[in-house]
């Protein structure tokens, strides 16, 4: 990847937007900002909600309390439509979900050469703003929920359970290795369409971005300025499809036939 | 595109936020809205109750009104009634006080009546004895006479 970086025009502009500031070597190397990108969002989404959180009261609530409770009924609604069990975890985790992805997905709309330039200037020679451009943050996501799936299928129906609900369903015992085939590829394929939707989306929104960055400047408000406002949509969607599916996911994990 | 590292750091960044989502974040803020919507409820309820007491006790009041109507008006016939047996009384004691003094008078004017004919009787003595000196021309002893001047007297009582 460093060498296509060198390379001149067009294509050198895109692939060195697209490539990570990375250390190390093999898979024991770091994206650092994506770690950094993902870190910062994370801490902006925690200081704004426990700011929230200290000032809470029962009485008026003032402006960020307002916006945190608002956030807070809303993705209780959702979990309350979907998943009709008692759990501490799942109504923080979707909270969580929701706003790291949306702030991950929304420094897609910063101008897509600011934050690379000013990094550029500071000697840091790659950067990629969008955490949710790397697969590495979107698997970390889904990778979790997936271990959440798990974890909560064998607490809840017990581990014999959920090895019968592996191997007879759907088309009973006469089929057992279909079955356990269908399964496990339904269960795997919930991870890793989780992760690759909300990829696909940000990365395809990303280069357009950058291609529209190398069209001639009177023609890019054009273009990019509607692209901007669609993706205000593209963003908070994702982020809705990624934490309602969790909670599907999780409650479908609760559910004992 | 390669899956690496960034991998496991994410996961524990995402644990971690999770974590304390869980623990700091979630429960205040879900706690302080359930119970603002406790508070709106009874204070729904207490608005609510509140309007029915208003109710009651209009109805109340009315028939409070209506009991001091009835009570006052009754007072108004007692002290009307009251205010004629006064009167009544009055024009009693006002009469037996005029019949005392015209009593009194008449008594006072039989006394001044009895002193009078005592006066004239005293008179009349002197004046009978006068005369009948006169027309006996001749001084009559007072001392021997006195038994006809008081037999004169009594006839004149």
């Amino acid at each position: 990847m460093a060498t296509e970086a060198h390379a001149e025009g067009a294509t050198g502009y895109i692939i060195h937007h697209l490539t990570a500031l990375r250390v190390g070597e093999g898979f024991w190397s770091l994206h650092l900002d994506t770690l950094f990108f993902s870190v910062l969002l994370g801490g902006v989404f925690i200081w704004f909600f426990k700011n929230a959180a200290d000032k809470a009261t029962a009485g008026v609530p003032g402006l960020a309390q307002n916006f945190a409770e608002m956030m807070i009924e809303f993705v209780d609604q959702q979990v309350k439509d979907t998943f009709h069990g008692h759990s501490k975890l799942i109504a923080p985790l979707a909270l969580t979900i929701f706003c790291w992805v949306f702030l991950f997905n929304f420094m897609d709309l910063f101008p897509v050469d600011i934050l690379p330039g000013i990094a550029g200037l500071m000697g840091i020679e790659y950067l990629r703003v969008v955490p949710s451009t790397d697969l590495n943050a979107t698997f970390a996501m889904s990778i979790s929920v997936f271990f959440l799936i798990i974890f909560y299928s064998i607490k809840i129906k017990g581990p014999i359970g959920f090895a019968k609900e592996l191997m007879f369903q759907p088309f009973g015992p006469w089929l057992t290795p279909f079955n356990l085939l269908l399964k496990l590829v339904e269960e795997i394929a919930k991870p890793i369409s989780l992760a690759l939707r909300l990829f696909g989306n940000l990365y395809a929104g990303e280069l357009i971005f950058i291609l529209i960055a190398l069209l001639p400047w009177y023609v890019q408000p054009l273009l990019s300025f509607p692209w901007a406002i669609f993706h205000i949509l593209i963003i908070t969607l994702q982020a809705f499809i990624f934490m309602v599916l969790t909670i599907v996911y999780l409650s479908m994990a609760h559910e004992d036939h | 595109m390669s899956i690496n590292a960034t991998l496991i750091g994410q996961m524990i960044t995402f644990a971690l936020l999770v974590w304390f989502t869980m623990k700091y974040i979630w429960p205040p803020l879900f706690d302080s809205l359930e119970e603002r919507k406790k508070k709106i409820a009874d204070g729904l309820a207490a608005a609510e109750k509140g309007q029915e007491q208003i109710i009651l006790a209009e109805k109340k009041a009315k028939v409070v009104l209506k009991e001091a109507k009835d009570q006052s008006s009754e007072i108004v016939t007692l002290a009307q009634k009251r205010a004629n047996e006064i009167v009544e009384e009055s024009k009693h004691t006002a009469k037996q006080e005029g019949e005392r003094l015209i009593l009194a008078a008449k008594g006072q004017i039989d006394q001044e009546l009895q002193q009078a004919k005592e006066g004239l009787r005293k008179e009349i003595t002197t004046l009978a004895l006068s005369a009948a000196q006169q027309i006996l021309g001749a001084e009559i002893d007072k001392a021997k006479h006195q038994d006809i001047l008081n037999k004169v007297s009594s006839q004149l009582g």
